[in-house]
């Protein structure tokens, strides 16, 4: 089997996700080949052909260039899978190309089993066998469900590729997150606030809880949304990314892009009315309980 | 300007899910059923836009069996103007490229001038619909919208990157775009409106008027992930669970000491 990996890079840097897709390939024991559209300064370390589009010239964000750039190297290298990580780039690009090629997609994939991709549905608290029945497929991986357990290490073989930025989508550069008021990424303690809250006025019972334990609150994404808090209170994929002695989630579902702002937690207490909430996963310890009951009574025998 | 929504009717996350006899998808007995989060914002974002150029026309689409219209009734009221359900008992069996399909077959001569999505529904979480609509229909698409302005003709978007970090994008319409969680504020729908929402139009199509395409993929099996965590669970009073959280904490963590 040969398959065509499609690497990300921001900002004239290579993200991370190159080595999850070669990992994804060694899983599946095939041939690969790499396309980035970047900068000859941030190769990644890949011992396969990299075909390589000038970011500059290209544009770094551009889906409709991008797609035309993958399906030339399609046709010289016809790959029956071509692979993408599931990120903003990814799931952004990857229906473009399954259109472009009559292909199946299958988005999010967390394992191969027996030759099917396995896949999440309805917040990971069920998982999809599923199999593509056209003869070239594209796929998009989860971040962090292929990552290679050691530094992956290798030169490229670069072949350049020629770009003329054109396409129906204009791109005006990168806005930075908003500066953070809060570094909950040093703090030792976090108690954060999930949508089971249910009014932002019950966000003062995991302040307190937080401040007895002597820690910081954080809060999932639906909280911020709301604007029952700041941004920089976020944990998550699209918020910070936080390792605490103990992380305390009231009324937290555990969304995959939640659990990777936090799986590295040492201790995980979860406080959940549902006992088969995904956040059970991660959690070394679930109680099953109304967090407006337990959390007060908690800080309570915490500050005696 | 004639604008479209698409949405989805999903379950409840918080629903207990079992898989059904075919063992390929989640039994639908005994659960409760909202309009897609993330269509939410799409509605929202286009019943602004509504407001904001007054002259439009707001149509909901919405694929799936009778169940679906109650959604689409929140859609109406929440502001769209005409409602088309394709009806289809099987669409939980279509793969997003199906689906797509039928929305493309149903707008390709309608001459919507901006359509709107959601990023991804809450249970299948593919991310593709809206995309693949836009393709085939050979339309520009700005995806993960969390900022959207539209002037003259042109759609000015902030689409969410990982870490918090936005892309600045613009194109002109005819477009599609899909909506990221909290691009905007979705409005509750108010008495006088649900009960103006009983007298909009919601017009029913076949699927099969609109030939959909055969799905590309094949679910072999669907299950509840193994459990791995092994974490410790515990229920009873909530007084009781306290003492034995702290007497856990005490002993697992350095963080009482
Ligand atoms: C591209 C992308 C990026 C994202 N980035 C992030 C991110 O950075 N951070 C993030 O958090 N999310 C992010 N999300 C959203 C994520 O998918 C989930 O929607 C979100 O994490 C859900 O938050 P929640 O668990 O608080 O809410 P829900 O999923 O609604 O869960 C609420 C939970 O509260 C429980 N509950 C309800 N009432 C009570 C009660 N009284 N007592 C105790 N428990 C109760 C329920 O059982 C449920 O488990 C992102 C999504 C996308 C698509």
């Amino acid at each position: 089997m040969k398959v065509l990996l499609i690497a990300e890079s921001r900002d004239g840097k290579l993200l991370g996700s190159a080595a999850e897709l070669s990992h994804f390939a060694q899983t599946l024991n095939a041939d690969s080949a790499m396309l980035l559209v970047g900068s000859e300064s941030a190769l990644p370390a890949y011992g396969g052909t990299l075909y390589l589009a000038d970011a500059a010239l290209a544009g770094e964000f551009n889906p409709a260039v991008h797609k035309q750039l993958i399906l030339e190297v399609v046709a010289k290298e016809q790959p029956q899978l071509i692979v993408l990580p599931h990120s903003s780039y990814g799931w952004d690009l990857a229906p473009r190309l399954a259109v472009a090629l009559n292909a199946a997609q299958i988005s999010e994939v967390v394992e191969v089993k027996d030759g099917a991709l396995v896949v999440p549905t309805c917040n990971a608290k069920l998982r999809r066998t599923i199999k593509p029945t056209t003869e070239i497929s594209v796929v998009t991986l989860q971040a962090g469900a292929f990552t290679p357990s050691a530094e992956p290490s290798g030169t490229p073989n670069v072949v350049k590729l020629d770009a003329a930025p054109n396409g129906d989508i204009q791109f005006h550069g990168y806005e930075a997150a908003e500066a953070t008021a809060v570094d909950l990424s040093k703090a030792e303690i976090i108690v954060s606030a999930g949508r089971g809250i249910g009014k932002p006025e019950n966000l003062a019972m995991i302040e307190a809880l937080a401040k007895a334990l002597g820690g910081e609150f954080g809060a999932s994404r639906p909280v911020v949304d709301a604007e029952w808090t700041e941004h920089s209170r976020q944990v998550g994929t699209t918020g910070q990314t936080v390792s605490p002695k103990l992380y305390v989630a009231c009324g937290i579902s555990g969304a995959i892009q939640h659990l990777a702002g936090m799986k590295k937690s040492e201790f995980v207490l979860a406080i959940n009315t549902d006992k088969d909430a995904p956040i059970g996963e991660v959690a070394d310890v679930l109680a099953v309980a109304d967090l407006k009951q337990l959390v007060p009574i908690l800080t309570e025998k915490l500050s005696r | 300007m004639k604008l479209l929504v698409c949405i989805k009717q999903v379950p409840d996350m918080e629903s207990k899910f079992k898989v059904n006899s075919e063992g390929l998808w989640y039994d639908s007995a005994d659960l409760a059923w909202r309009m897609n989060e993330y269509d939410e914002y799409a509605v929202e974002q286009a019943v602004q836009l509504k407001e904001q150029l007054g002259d439009c026309d707001l149509t909901v689409l919405c694929i799936g069996s009778e169940r679906v219209k109650e959604t689409m009734k929140k859609a109406l009221a929440m502001g769209c103007d005409r409602g088309v359900h394709i009806a289809d008992d099987d669409s939980h069996r279509k793969d997003p490229f199906a689906i797509a399909s039928l929305i493309a077959n149903f707008a390709k001569d309608k001459g919507f001038d901006l359509i709107f999505t959601g990023l991804q529904s809450q249970d299948r979480g593919s991310a593709q619909v809206g995309v693949m609509v836009a393709e085939l229909l050979g339309l520009p698409c700005l995806t993960t919208l969390v900022e959207f302005a539209f002037e003259n003709g042109t759609v000015h978007g902030k689409r969410e990157l990982e870490g918090g970090t936005k892309g600045k994008v613009s194109c002109a319409t005819p477009a599609l775009v899909t909506c990221q969680l909290g691009l905007n504020t979705p409005r509750y729908p108010t008495l006088p409106n649900i009960m103006k929402a009983k007298k909009k139009e919601l017009l029913s199509i076949p699927a099969a008027d609109l030939s959909p395409a055969d799905s590309r993929t094949q679910t072999l099996s669907m299950a509840p992930p193994e459990k791995k965590g092994g974490g410790l669970i515990l229920e009873g009073e909530p007084a009781e669970l306290a003492e034995q959280l702290l007497q856990i904490l005490k002993e697992k963590t350095t963080v009482l000491a």
